[in-house]
């Protein structure tokens, strides 16, 4: 899906959104701006829309599609004006390109308009990779990582290969498989807190999964998971670091780990 | 049965306090999965059979008046005598009825997730008629009094260490060496008999194949043959939606079925029943009768389900499902459990009795991901979802709070005003990294911390950073 530009060239200096995402923008600021330097560092005029807010995403899947449809408009008209989008979250970019159509089903004209930005619409990763053929230079960091691949980005997107490409340019840094690297970690959103057990049972297990790896840090490219992954290894006393991939990436991982003393 | 008295959530609960069930399902699903994944491994056309098996489906639902006519007009040909039944309690009505018709004082069963749909073993048991299940884990299941907890494994539930010891309870010359072979022994010499004593057979069909007028059905002991042939009376119980045009379409259906569902090539045992025996026949029924059953099937299609009509009862949804492999199937509290359960049973039972199910979901997608014919699971369950929230049965709370979200998020100053709030808020009960015992977090923080949020949002800093820009 997102390999369509696989053998032109990289666009020069496109002017890219960063749309930083609800979830990075309150929680976890590093990670908006690990995205940033990214995209710059890419050859990209990045700006960041200031009417931005929210994807839909729990409000779509709550059932709330009146309320799904509103945002999703106010999100094309917030970032239609752009050369690409690019957010680093699978699960939001994977809202507007595969849900906003759905959620505004009833209005061609609306539905017509998300098609047409969710095709300019990139996860992070994905866009460093697929469309700016982007290689981190000189970033380094001793130790070595595991990858929980988040389902959204995973499975609407097809975001496998290009974090991992990336992270492989990273010196120093050493990859260890994450037995069941493609199952859900039990986070899903409002599921998380709607049925708290079962989603305990899930991440419990992924924490485990984590902790058999050997890795040192936990890195994935969705802060809802990794919240959730980083909180679950936490309460467990484990002792692996979790950050976002773009901050490694972009050398700032020298700041407190998700759920550290910051 | 009890179970079905509490809540989803109750039923959860004791389900993930329960660790023998835990082992049982990570033995059953664990393994289905590797098998699978073996399967698909040695299979690399596997996308263009899946294709296939999707494309014959669609096929038939577009055209289901058709087939189903032509399936009745060759059934009746080669002597079947066939019936339709628009609800569940008609379909097992008529079982019964058949059954009385012919004097059965024992009928053998064939494991059917639709005689389960339509209540059928009850049914048989409140008219009197001795049911015996030939199926090893139906058998299980009989014997512990409970239901299925799998559409291909119903007995997923119970570890081998408790049917060892069931059988050893029940079984009149029961195993004395602790192997499976042994226990599988001691069912055989508990069942054989009862299969050639009984009356009258039911079964299943896997597939009704239309230009013929035979059915189908597969399985991995071999009991569909022995079952069928012996009585005198065969009673076929098979939903609409499994016609198939021809015997070649079925093979292609099967070709992803067994992969699906086992990890085989091939099914153990693929039976062909067409008609009663006619002159010259060595065995077979003297007569043969096809319940044709509705129950909903034509509902989904008017009302935006029609994808799920391509189920071909694999269970590969829920042996990758993260929450059926947590819960088992006997917390979703219908006859199908797991992702195709949360769909269908609302069908059945109505949603505000199972609103749950299409909530209790991570919406990952692996279900749709391994579906054999490409059903889109997440999206079906999304469906309900949006059906809860139009007929009111979303809790107050939760339609608060969303609401609450959405004005804020289309006035993009207030939702600054109220993301640096909630920041604060959070703030102020922060320690070491965490928020620790703030109101409203409680169900994320009974078992997991939950990271505190940096002192200020990416939008307040990146305006100060660049704000000249």
């Amino acid at each position: 899906m997102s390999n369509d530009r696989s053998v032109s060239s990289p666009p020069s200096s496109p002017r890219v959104a960063l749309f930083v995402t609800c979830l990075v923008d309150a929680m976890r600021p590093s990670v908006g701006f690990a995205a940033l330097k990214l995209l710059r560092a890419a050859g990209c005029r990045v700006e960041v829309p200031d009417a931005q807010t929210c994807c839909g995403q729990p409000a779509f899947n709550s059932g709330d599609t009146a309320d799904a449809a509103r945002l999703a408009r106010h999100f094309i008209e917030t970032f239609e004006g752009y050369d690409y989008v690019v957010a680093p979250s699978g699960s939001c970019v994977g809202m507007t390109r595969a849900h906003y159509p759905e959620a505004l089903a009833d209005d061609p004209a609306w539905a017509e308009r998300a098609r047409r930005l969710g095709e300019r619409t990139y996860e992070l990763t994905s866009f460093l990779v697929d469309v700016m053929r982007f290689a981190p230079a000189d970033v380094k960091l001793d130790g070595s990582f595991t990858y929980h691949d988040s389902c959204s980005g995973l499975r609407e997107l097809g975001v496998h290969d290009q974090p991992r490409a990336l992270l492989g340019k990273v010196s120093g840094l050493t990859l260890k498989p994450l037995e069941g690297n493609d199952v859900c970690c039990g986070f899903g959103g409002t599921f998380c807190v709607k049925y708290p057990a079962i989603s305990n049972a899930v991440v419990g297990e992924k924490a485990e999964a984590i902790e058999r790896s050997g890795a040192q840090l936990l890195l994935g490219g969705d802060l809802g998971c990794l919240m959730n992954m980083a909180g679950k290894l936490k309460r467990k006393g484990s002792a692996v670091r979790a950050y976002h991939a773009a901050e490694v990436l972009a050398g700032m991982a020298d700041g407190p780990a998700i759920g550290e003393e910051g | 049965m009890e179970q079905a008295t509490l809540s989803f959530k109750a039923r959860a609960e004791r389900a993930l306090a329960d660790p023998t069930l835990k082992i049982a399902i990570d033995r059953t699903t664990g393994t289905a999965e590797r098998k699978r994944a073996l399967a698909m491994s040695q299979f690399p056309q596997f996308e263009a059979a899946r294709d296939r098996a999707r494309r014959i489906k669609d096929h038939v639902i577009a055209n289901l008046e058709h087939y189903l006519l032509e399936f009745e007009r060759n059934a009746i040909a080669s002597g079947a005598k066939v019936y339709w039944a628009a609800t569940a309690e008609e379909a097992s009505q008529i079982v019964v009825r058949l059954c009385k018709e012919a004097g059965a004082k024992r009928v053998t069963r064939v494991k059917s997730m639709l005689g389960e749909e339509i209540g059928l073993p009850h049914a048989l048991d409140e008219a009197g008629i001795d049911r015996v299940e030939t199926d090893l884990a139906e058998h299980i299941v009989q014997l512990g009094g409970d239901r299925p907890s799998h559409i291909v494994w119903p007995s997923m539930h119970r570890t081998r260490e408790q049917v060892s010891e069931m059988f050893k309870r029940r079984h009149r010359a029961p195993h004395q060496e602790e192997t499976i072979e042994a226990m599988v022994d001691s069912a055989r010499r508990e069942l054989r008999d009862k299969f050639l004593s009984a009356d009258v057979a039911i079964s299943g069909a896997n597939f009704l194949i239309a230009d013929s007028g035979a059915t189908c059905t597969v399985t991995n002991e071999g009991n569909a043959e022995l079952t069928t042939t012996p009585p005198r009376v065969h009673i076929v119980t098979a939903g609409i939606e499994k016609l198939v045009p021809s015997m070649g379409h079925a093979i292609a259906m099967l070709r992803v079925l067994v992969r699906s569902a086992t990890g085989a090539d091939v099914t153990q045992y693929t039976t062909f029943h067409c008609g009663p025996k006619q002159a010259g026949d060595r065995d077979g029924p003297e007569e043969f009768h096809i319940v044709l059953v509705d129950n909903g099937r034509t509902r989904m299609l008017r009302e935006g389900m029609r994808e799920m009509l391509r189920c071909i009862r694999c269970g590969a949804c829920m042996n990758h499902c993260v929450v059926f492999r947590q819960l088992g199937g006997h917390v979703y509290g219908g006859t199908y459990p797991g992702p195709m359960g949360a769909v269908l049973t609302p069908v059945f039972d109505g949603l505000e009795k199972s609103r749950d199910l299409p909530h209790a979901c991570t919406m990952n997608g692996k279900c749709q991901e391994v579906c054999p014919v490409a059903i889109p699971l997440p999206t079906l369950l999304r469906g309900w979802r949006d059906r809860s929230w139009r007929e009111g049965l979303e809790p107050g709370v939760v339609r608060f709070g969303l609401g609450v979200h959405t004005f804020f998020a289309l006035r993009p100053r207030l939702y600054r005003l109220a993301t640096a709030m909630a920041i604060r808020v959070m703030r102020l009960f922060s320690r070491g990294g965490v928020v620790r015992g703030m109101p409203g977090l409680g169900a994320w923080t009974a078992h997991r911390e939950f990271p505190a949020p940096a002192r200020r949002s990416f939008m307040e800093m990146y305006k100060d950073q660049e704000g000249g820009r």
